[in-house]
């Protein structure tokens, strides 16, 4: 079937001329989407159990103490037995709550979740949706989350609730500013919008050396407005545990409650490997214009393995900055984005554009 | 129609409410059992009512049918984290009032013991103040180092915190010969450990955003209210008991009083972490210095206190704490009252908090550093 380990695409395409000559056509596509959609979901449940249980050893790490290490080897059986709990778990539904709009919220989150994960090109030929507005398609859906959001806040009945689900939505739908922002100074050095192709550019060096002084900028201010849009680190004032005892996600227990700490952390996920593809060149290595040697042997690895390396390196830095730092106040996340970021931002696209016109560039 | 457009445009038809939430007694912030009533306006709070009671054990009531001796351990649990301060207030008011003098043994060691408990406290503090603000790796950080401390205790007194330790006319037992050598040791550990405190959460930038001019109380206020301690001496009142009336070993050290002026939350969290690096140099300059003698002296089985008042202040990590015992000549007090510094801290908080926001309050709070048992007695 021709299985190549560094390009997929060969493989896929295999596979559907084999669907082809078995079934009808509308079959074919309806296995087609079945199968993705089984894969996707697979790979978000074993992603989230994966990334679950190394927060809880990587800020055992910050802490100065061992995280979860009895069940299963290294603990790794742990995040499956709390899900196992969790599903287990009474779903207790407060009174006077709006029902449907309380059923729904966590459901939206999860959707959204998965309709980012989609665009996200994990190895050449391994990408569900290819669009050729990718980056667009990619900040246009990541915004549905925060209905979700706050629906859950204004559902609750719960006046925590409520002031969580509020800040929430303020931070989110500012923030989305600056990650677009960023994410277009980037386009504006590839000079096209679908992800493939952004990471085809990088073939010959990732573009957070390529772009020099505006890409590192923008990589930072990527980093911090992701880590807000995902209600994670410093600014996880909505969940802010001490205060609002759990925001906006107060009165939901069991599996509902499962979906939306599922959705924080492949959110998360999202948000690095977003950063892995369109600054440290998603799955392709590292290369160097002129070492051909040098590329040879970083060509070696296989391509899904530097996406996974670079995301969950990325992964790991943004848990460094949630148990290192103290919170924002909500006022000071809201002035952060609108008095500090923005303006650097609008000041970066204008000097990458000044860059890649004076092709002053690698 | 007509009566719609009536009843949007003149606005007393419709009825309006304040947004009162309640910071309920089970809070993961609020330290211990508190309740806060909280009047909003949006984020901003526009009122502070803290409703207090919900651990009242009825402490000074109790003491009224307990022997002297008895009392001192009913103490401990008010502020447990100064439990050994609050010992020795009582001890202290007892012996004044019976005009003994405990051999100088025994001052050195209860100096020692307090400026340990001090560190301790203050340890709790911030492990506490930071998980608050969200930095949750200062509370392992903080208790990681505390450990060191309570190991001290358990060995020498058999207890980690609520240690039993004075009694009116001394202590319960001699320290152990290891003693000095481990407080020497967990001195020079921990003025290793201290500047890290610093490099976490004093030097961040979110840090010093969210308190720096964040729950300002003028000096005018701070005496009014009585608010005493790091709290108080952050707005520039002097009010150190261990400087104005010393007891114990202090008259014997040197040492400075921790004052800022600002008066909001930052200089009170400065305040403390410098009450840190000074109780270190205080137990510096005792801890080798023990002078030989007995640690208790011969007390009768039965104390009886002569007729009438007696006051002793003493210095705990939350400020100036009192013991106010009425005496009629029998072997049980008359009454026992404690002036609990919390207790006036607290009260300031409408004060400092009025025109902020929630998280503003939380901040506010934490650097209060409010213990509720010793709040509600």
């Amino acid at each position: 079937m021709g299985f190549n380990l560094y390009d997929f695409t060969t493989f896929t395409h295999n596979l559907h001329i084999w669907f082809l000559e078995n079934m009808s056509p509308g079959l074919a596509t309806t296995v087609e989407w079945v199968i993705v959609g089984v894969l996707y979901i697979a790979f978000v449940a074993l992603l989230g159990l994966f990334l679950i249980w190394a927060e809880r050893r990587v800020c055992a790490i910050f802490q100065q103490r061992l995280g979860p290490n009895r069940v299963g080897p290294f603990g790794l059986i742990q995040t499956i037995a709390d899900f196992i709990k969790l599903m287990m778990k009474e779903i207790v539904t407060p009174r006077k709550v709006d029902k449907y709009l309380y059923n729904l919220a966590p459901y939206i989150v999860i959707c959204c979740l998965f309709l980012t994960l989609g665009a996200i090109p994990f190895a050449p030929g391994l990408q569900g949706l290819d669009f050729d507005i990718g980056v667009f398609y990619l900040s246009a859906v990541s915004s549905i989350s925060v209905i979700g959001i706050l629906l859950a806040g204004w559902s609750s009945n719960n006046k925590y609730s409520l002031i969580g689900g509020i800040r929430s939505g303020a931070q989110i739908i500012s923030y989305e500013l600056s990650v677009a922002m960023s994410l277009i100074t980037m386009v504006i050095l590839a000079g096209t919008m679908s992800f493939s192709g952004i990471v085809e550019g990088q073939r010959d060096l990732w573009f957070i050396f390529k772009g020099h002084i505006p890409a590192v900028i923008a990589f930072v201010v990527f980093l911090i407005a992701g880590t807000a849009e995902t209600n994670r680190g410093p600014f996880d004032l909505p969940e802010a545990e001490s205060e609002l005892t759990a925001g906006f996600h107060t009165e939901y227990s069991g599996i509902k409650f499962a979906l939306f700490y599922l959705a924080e952390f492949l959110n998360m996920f999202v948000v690095s490997a977003v950063a892995a593809t369109v600054f440290l060149g998603g799955w392709m290595p590292l290369h160097f214009g002129g070492f051909e040697g040098f590329n040879h042997v970083m060509d070696m690895i296989p391509p899904f393995v530097w996406f996974f390396l670079k995301s969950f390196g990325l992964v790991f830095v943004l848990m460094w900055f949630k148990w290192t730092f103290p919170r924002l106040r909500v006022d000071q996340i809201l002035t952060l984005e609108w008095k500090y970021l923005l303006p650097i931002n609008l000041f970066n696209i204008l000097l990458m554009a000044t860059v890649v016109l004076t092709k002053f560039h690698f | 129609m007509s009566e719609i457009k009536e009843i949007f445009i003149t606005s007393d038809k419709i009825k309006t409410d304040d947004y009162v939430i309640n910071m309920g007694p089970q809070h993961p912030s609020t330290h211990g059992v508190l309740r806060l009533l909280i009047k909003l306006e949006g984020e901003i709070v526009l009122n502070v009512e803290p409703h207090i009671g919900y651990i009242h054990s009825g402490i000074e009531k109790m003491c009224e049918s307990l022997a002297y001796n008895q009392i001192v351990h009913l103490t401990d649990r008010m502020d447990y984290l100064s439990a050994h301060m609050n010992n020795e207030a009582v001890c202290l008011c007892v012996e004044n009032a019976l005009q003994i003098e405990v051999p100088d043994r025994v001052k050195y060691i209860r100096t020692i013991m307090d400026e340990l408990m001090r560190i301790s406290s203050h340890q709790l503090w911030w492990s506490a103040y930071g998980m608050d603000m969200g930095a949750t790796t200062c509370f392992f950080y903080g208790l990681r180092d505390r450990e060191y401390i309570l190991d001290i205790f358990e060995d020498t007194f058999g207890a980690r915190l609520t240690l039993n330790y004075n009694t009116p006319g001394g202590v319960m037992f001699d320290i152990k010969p290891d003693f000095q050598k481990k407080v020497k040791d967990f001195i020079k550990y921990f003025r290793n450990k201290l500047p890290e405190y610093d490099q976490l959460l004093s030097g961040n930038i979110i840090f010093t955003e969210r308190t720096k001019g964040v729950g300002i109380l003028s000096l005018e206020d701070t005496i009014a209210y009585g608010v005493t301690g790091p709290s108080g001496r952050a707005a520039g009142f002097s009010c150190d008991v261990r400087k104005h009336h010393p007891y114990s070993a202090y008259p014997f050290v040197k040492f400075e009083e921790m004052l800022d002026t600002t008066g909001d939350t930052y200089a009170r969290y400065t305040c403390r972490i410098r009450e840190m690096w000074e109780s270190m140099n205080i137990i510096e300059q005792l801890i080798d210095n023990i002078p030989e003698g007995d640690y208790a002296l011969k007390m009768k089985g039965v104390v009886k206190l002569p007729e009438g008042q007696y006051y002793q202040r003493v210095e705990t990590s939350k400020g100036d704490f009192g013991v106010f015992i009425e005496s009629d000549g029998k072997k049980n007090p008359y009454r026992v009252k404690f002036r609990s510094p919390g207790f006036s801290n607290m009260f300031a908080l409408n004060k400092m908090a009025k025109g902020l926001k929630i998280a503003d309050l939380v901040a506010i709070m934490g650097a209060l550093d409010l213990v509720m048992p010793d709040i509600d007695r």
